[in-house]
This record gives structure tokens, C-alpha cells and sequence, in this order.
């Protein structure tokens, strides 16, 4: 067991090292998951029920956002699909710096085990994964935790982000061409663009933070000459780009499911590529201040970035294309995978075009903040990344354990999954566009919304077991599920199934090195 | 890619641009709040949500219809989707991406113009100050008049200059379509337009603490009269009290 642990811990092999990040990321899933039960819990009549005080709430909320962002979606995402697909899908027998891999999941634990302790220290940090300024300087919670994790699992992100560039710029295989990678390697080269570019603004921003509370410095004190908006300035600078962080890595995995599992040609691949992906890095930076309509900022800015938020729909809308056009006289054969790949285009529908009327400025100033919001970034982010990363895990399974983890309990749960999620958050876009706030623990003055707060925690509590026993479907299947005959039970063309066996074992291929022909791409199924 | 091709692109794009062109003129427009802000609101986005319930239609079926009929028939069936010339790949992302840009640059008009009419205060506005502090609010109406409750006359604009003492709030009135976020060093404004007399609530929709789902409070709207009358007992009550009654509650 010793020795078991210890080859694990010191691993440098990226498939290892993509598990660790998904075994630390599902950690944070359940935690963060539970946070959302006992709000919804607590939501589901007027006045206070199962929290002993507001402050209770304010804590699991703040441990919800930030543990389901910075500790499940983007480790899962960038951390987990990554680093175990990345190498393999480009033929690659391991990472540029393996090392330096193995130190990033290591961060990372270390900055899940820091969002964990939220919970046995006394003064529980409770400003939200916001962190806004001047309430986080001055709170009586602990917000140098809060301050810690985003560091930790900050600089673990850098660290991957220069890792995975190098790695798919100069590791591919001998004939492999740009324009003959994997969707999901292209969709996540992009966030790690993103990454690499955004997250030392994040890191900036809240060590300023900390020094203000802890130091005496006076950034975000207007007493003193500072000034309360430059946070949220630099924060959003950071966390939108962090949206296509997650969006585009999910994109990319539904992009690669359902072409095997459709065994069709991606449609227009090179305006998915070079329009979608790029489009989207290229934007991503000047529409920060959408989070900022009501914060006071300048009109003409706030009609600017309008402007150049709306037209996130121009790349949003090729990617759109490309994955519905996909479809487009497939050969379409469903698995777990393929479900889960089904209702994220459902999820993208209701998610994106509920976003429309956030990014304009003047609507804006009726919903911002409401229960509508909560809904529109739990659908196109929360949800339709995590369904996407459920399709991948159902899609790779195999790959990682020789066995697959499809079978009754993985359709039931999918099914509960999807029901669920709708009955919780449709209720919310109506009483968010009543006037509903969201972060409220409490809505003594909308008492007329408690039966739609209780449909919400109905789907809430479906959607808990879902995923409560779709985790342990993935444990038993790991362990005891229907093993795989060959690489491929798929019957895919990229190279993690072609050349590559069930489990992948070190060094990736059995066989020598891939090469190439020009005429190869991972979706050559008609030729 | 053809000439043809290319000049039939342009005017796509193009198309766009007039939806623009039309909201710069009328964002020099002097605002004669013959809209009331609400109104246009609620206008804007019922516009919006056909514009978005046709486009989820539309993709939402042809998900659905192509989910269905392009199921495999055998396990060694492939698919055929189209290999694309040059021209076509150009054509099929630069169509599209024309179509949804030209949709944006119409919302952007749309959304511009409603926007000059909530930051145009109109001259005759009531003036109220705000301050905000946790966990409560306190309109200062001038001549000493400070409550926690907002009371304004129908048919009258008011315009609220608001600040806070410790942290970040924010205003918002669900019923007046508005909210603005309330700070410390800044001080930022709304305006709106009481049309019937009645109460809606006001709340707070910016984390500021433990009873931060607790900050709200009724506006409520009176006949002018009756509000001049209110506003003329309480001022003489100030004078009376050097102190503000509702400091303290």
C-alpha cells in the first residue's frame, strides 16, 4: 500500500497525474455539491430553516462557487481531460516537462486541502469566489484562505498552461499537422492561451487583497486614495476569460464524442478552428466589464464592451455550426457518452441565449444578480461543462481503466441528471426575472416565490442522487465494470484508441511511435 | 473564393452596420422621457425574447430531428458529412458569422438607445441622496428629511445620488426595472419614473454581510400633493430635532 501510495504521489506519467486531478477534482464536485443541497435546503421555505445563522449560508455558498470553479471545473477540465488526452491524442509518450507536471497536481491538492479547511477553522472565509472589496477586507471570515487557494491552484494553472503549449506545439507526432489534431486538443491549446495570459492578473488581484487586510496597504480604500472598482476590474479581466477556460476544454470533448460516436468528419473544422477557438481568445480579454454593467462604471464603456460581448456570439455561433453541423448525416450510435453529448447541445441552447440579454448593458440593469443569472451561468457553464466532462468520462473510461462504466445505473442516473437540473433551474429564470436575488439565504419579501424555490430543491435533491450515484457507478465499474476486448470499443480513429491500449500503459504505444500519413486526421472515418 | 463571393460577403456584413449607424444619432438625442424607462424595458425584452426563442427553436429542433435520423443502422456504417471546397468552408463561416453579427449590431442599436434614456436624468427630477450602509438604507430628501423608507409623488422623475458608508451595495427596485451598485468613494445615480401610485420593494443585490438578504425596504409612490404635504411635516419635524430620528433604528 506504501509503495502504492508512493508511486502515485511521485508520478510523472500524465495519465497518473491527469487521475490525481480528477480524483481531487470529483472531491471537490461531492463537497461542492453538497454545499448546494443544504442552500437549496435552506432556500426551500421563507425564513431561516437549516442554518443556525445567515452566516452559515454565506459560508457554503462561498465554498460552493469557489470549489465548483477553481477546484472541479477547470482542474477537471484543464487538469484532468488534459493532461490524459493531450499526449495521446497528439502521439506523444508523455508531457515537455513531466516534472513540472507532477508539481502542478501537487499544487493543486495542496490548494483543495486549503478550500477544505474552510471548514474546521473558526473564522470560515465568506466572500464569496468573488472576493469583492471592501467587504473582504473587512469581514471577520478568513479571507487569506480564500486568498491561498486562489493562489495555489493559480500558479498550478501557469505551470500547465506553459506545459501543455510547449507539449502541443513542438510533441506532436512525426506527420501530424495543425490542421490534423483532435478538436479537443485545438479547443483546449485555446484555454490554455487564456490561462497562461489571465491568471496572473487573478493572482495580482487578490494578493492586493491581502495586503490590504493584513498589511495595512490601501488599494481598494477610498479613504486612503484607493479605489473599490479596480478589483472587480481585474478580477473579471480574469474570470471571464476563465469561462471559456472551462467552455472551450468542453466544447472540444463534445466535439470528439460526438464525431467517434457519429463516426462523421468534424463539419467545417477549420472554421471551428481558426474561427471558433480563436475568435473566442481574440475577444475574450475586452468584455470583462459585462460583469460591471451596474458597478458604476463609465456609459461609454459599458456600451463598448456591449458591443464586443454580443459579438462572442460571431466565434460562439461558428463552434455552434460546426458541432450541429457534425450531426449532419452522421452515423449516430448512443452510448453514456453520446447522451451526455446530446444534452449539452440542449444545455448550450438554453445557457448561450439566455446570456444574450446579459451582455446588453440596459437589460442588464434589471437582471444582473437576480436568480436569472444564477440560472444562465449554471446552465452554460456549471452544467453544460459538467455534462461534458461526464460524457468524456463515460467516452474515456476505458482508456483509463480497461473497463467500461457504461450499463442501467449510467442510464438512470444520465436520465435523473438531465430532469433534475431542468426542474431546479427553470424556476429559478422566472422569479430571477421577478426580482428574485441571488446569495440570498432568505426572501421575506417575495414570499409568493417559495413554491417555485421548492420545485428547485425537488430537482436539486433528484439531480444529488444522480450524481452521488453516477460517482459511484464510475468507483464499481473501475473496479469490477465489463472490461473492454480491444483498444478501441469505440471504434474510433484518433490515435488514443488506434494506437494506444485499454488502459493506456506507460509510454503510451506499445508499438513504435506513430507516424502519419497527410492525408490522417482523427476523423478520417468515410475518407 | 470568387469575386462574386466575396463582393455578396461584404454586403452581409454590411447589412449589419446601418443598426449602428441609426443608434449614433440617437444617442445625441436630448431625453424628453417620453418613454418611461420601465416601459421601454419591458419592450426591449419581449423584442429580445422572440429574437432568442426563434433562434433556440430553430437549433433546438434541428438537434433533435438530426439526433434521431442519422442514428447508425449498423455497427459498420459511417457517416458522410460534406467535405468542403475552399469556397464552401469560406462560404459557411462567413454567412453565418454575417447573420449572427448583423443580429448583434441590432441588439447593440436596440439596447443603446433604451441605455440614453436611463443615463439621461430629465431636468425636472426630484433629487434624493442614498446612503447605504450595513445594513440599511437612508434617503436624505434635503431640509433635514432623512428616512429609511423611499416615498416619492407620482409622475414626478426621481433620481437617486447614492454612496455608502463600509462596503459594496447595491439598489434595486424589480418594479422600476433598475439597479445600480452603491459605493464607498464614488457616488453613482438612477432615475426612474413613479406612474402609479402604490409600493414596490427595494433590495440590496450586492453580498455585503451576514443580513445582506435582509436589506430591503418598500418605495412607495403617493399623489404629489399628498407627497408635498408629507415632505413639508417632516421637514417641519427636523427643525424641531437637530438630529435625525432614523438614525438609529
Amino acid at each position: 500500500m506504501g509503495a502504492l501510495l508512493k508511486e502515485w504521489v511521485f508520478t510523472t506519467d500524465h495519465k497518473r497525474v491527469g487521475i490525481l486531478y480528477l480524483i481531487g477534482s470529483i472531491a471537490a464536485f461531492l463537497v461542492a455539491g453538497l454545499m448546494a443541497m443544504l442552500m437549496r435546503l435552506e432556500q426551500s421555505t421563507v425564513g431561516l430553516n437549516i442554518a443556525t445563522s445567515p452566516d452559515d449560508y454565506n459560508v457554503w455558498l462561498y465554498f460552493h462557487g469557489a470549489a465548483m470553479i477553481l477546484g472541479f471545473l477547470i482542474p477537471g477540465l484543464t487538469g484532468f481531460f488534459a493532461n490524459f488526452l493531450i499526449p495521446l491524442q497528439i502521439g506523444a509518450r508523455d508531457v515537455a516537462f513531466p516534472r513540472l507536471n507532477s508539481f502542478s497536481v501537487w499544487l493543486f491538492w495542496a490548494g483543495i486541502v486549503v478550500a477544505l479547511l474552510t471548514f474546521v477553522i473558526p473564522d470560515k472565509p465568506d466572500v464569496m469566489w468573488t472576493g469583492y472589496p471592501p467587504y473582504s477586507v473587512k469581514t471577520l471570515g478568513n479571507t487569506a484562505f480564500y486568498v491561498f487557494t486562489v493562489h495555489l491552484i493559480g500558479f498550478s494553472s501557469i505551470l500547465a498552461s506553459i506545459n501543455f503549449i510547449v507539449t502541443i506545439i513542438y510533441m506532436r507526432a512525426p506527420g501530424m499537422g495543425w490542421n490534423q489534431m483532435n478538436m479537443f486538443v485545438w479547443c483546449t491549446f485555446g484555454a490554455f492561451i487564456i490561462q497562461l495570459v489571465f491568471v496572473p492578473v487573478l493572482a495580482a488581484a487578490v494578493t492586493m487583497l491581502l495586503f490590504d487586510k493584513y498589511l495595512g496597504t490601501n488599494f481598494f480604500n477610498p479613504a486612503q486614495g484607493g479605489d473599490v472598482l479596480l478589483y472587480q476590474n481585474l478580477f473579471w479581466f480574469y474570470s471571464h476569460p476563465a469561462v471559456y477556460v472551462i467552455f472551450l476544454p468542453a466544447v472540444g470533448i463534445l466535439f470528439d464524442v460526438i464525431a467517434a460516436m457519429g463516426k462523421n468528419r468534424v463539419f467545417n473544422y477549420k472554421a471551428a478552428v481558426y474561427g471558433g477557438v480563436f475568435g473566442i481568445v481574440l475577444i475574450t480579454g475586452e468584455v470583462w466589464v459585462h460583469h460591471l454593467y451596474v458597478a458604476g462604471m463609465p456609459d461609454w464603456l459599458r456600451i463598448g464592451q456591449m458591443v464586443t460581448t454580443l459579438l462572442i456570439s460571431v466565434p460562439v455561433g461558428l463552434l455552434v455550426i460546426s458541432l450541429w453541423g457534425s450531426l449532419y448525416r452522421a452515423a449516430i450510435t448512443f452510448n453514456t457518452a453520446m447522451m451526455y453529448a446530446a444534452a449539452c447541445l440542449f444545455l448550450l441552447l438554453v445557457g448561450g441565449l439566455t446570456g444574450i440579454p446579459l451582455a446588453m448593458t440596459v437589460l442588464t440593469v434589471n437582471l444582473s444578480e437576480t436568480a436569472f443569472v444564477h440560472a444562465h451561468f449554471h446552465f452554460v457553464m456549471a452544467l453544460f461543462a459538467a455534462f461534458a466532462m461526464f460524457a468524456g468520462v463515460y467516452f474515456w473510461f476505458p482508456k483509463m481503466t480497461g473497463r467500461l462504466a457504461d450499463g442501467p445505473l449510467a442510464t438512470i442516473t444520465f436520465w435523473m441528471n438531465l430532469i433534475g437540473v431542468n426542474i431546479t433551474f427553470w424556476p429559478l429564470f422566472i422569479i430571477g426575472f421577478r426580482g428574485m436575488p441571488r446569495r440570498y439565504y432568505d426572501y421575506a419579501m417575495f414570499p409568493e416565490f417559495q413554491p417555485y424555490h421548492q420545485v428547485a430543491t425537488v430537482g436539486a435533491l433528484i439531480t444529488g442522487t444522480a450524481m452521488a450515484l453516477m460517482v459511484i457507478n464510475w468507483i464499481w465499474a473501475a473496479a469490477k465494470g465489463k472490461k473492454a476486448e480491444n483498444g478501441n470499443p469505440w471504434r474510433a480513429k484518433s490515435l488514443e484508441w488506434t494506437h494506444a491500449d485499454c488502459p493506456a500503459g506507460p509510454g503510451n504505444f506499445p508499438g513504435p511511435d506513430p507516424k502519419l500519413d497527410a492525408d490522417w486526421t482523427p476523423y478520417n472515418y468515410a475518407k | 473564393m470568387t469575386k462574386t463571393l466575396k463582393n455578396a460577403l461584404l454586403g452581409f456584413v454590411l447589412a449589419g452596420l446601418p443598426g449602428l449607424a441609426w443608434a449614433a444619432p440617437a444617442a445625441t438625442k436630448k431625453n424628453d422621457y417620453a418613454i418611461d424607462p420601465a416601459v421601454g424595458w419591458d419592450h426591449l425584452w419581449n423584442e429580445l425574447l422572440i429574437d432568442i426563442m426563434v433562434i433556440g427553436v430553430v437549433f433546438g429542433i434541428a438537434a433533435i430531428y438530426m439526433l434521431i435520423k442519422y442514428r447508425a443502422t449498423s455497427p459498420d456504417q459511417v457517416g458522410s458529412g460534406p467535405k468542403f471546397s475552399n469556397a464552401q468552408a469560406w462560404a459557411w463561416a462567413l454567412i453565418p458569422a454575417a447573420i449572427f453579427m448583423a443580429d448583434d449590431f441590432f441588439l447593440s442599436a436596440k439596447g443603446w438607445t433604451l441605455w440614453n434614456v436611463y443615463r439621461r436624468v430629465p431636468d425636472n427630477a426630484l433629487e434624493v441622496k442614498l446612503m447605504a450602509r450595513q445594513w440599511q438604507w437612508e434617503f436624505d430628501y434635503g431640509q433635514g428629511v432623512v428616512t429609511n423608507e423611499l416615498t416619492v409623488p407620482v409622475g414626478r422623475p426621481v433620481v437617486l445620488r447614492m454612496t455608502a458608508e463600509d462596503v459594496i451595495h447595491s439598489f434595486f427596485m424589480p418594479g422600476y426595472r433598475v439597479k445600480e451598485d452603491v459605493m464607498p468613494g464614488r457616488v453613482t445615480y438612477i432615475w426612474f419614473l413613479p406612474n402609479k401610485p402604490g409600493k414596490v420593494v427595494a433590495l440590496c443585490t450586492e453580498f455585503c454581510g451576514t443580513a445582506h438578504a435582509d436589506m430591503f425596504t418598500d418605495v412607495i409612490a403617493v399623489p404629489e400633493a399628498e407627497f408635498n404635504a408629507w415632505l413639508a411635516s417632516k421637514a417641519k419635524k427636523a427643525d424641531a430635532s437637530p438630529v435625525p430620528a432614523n438614525r438609529n433604528s
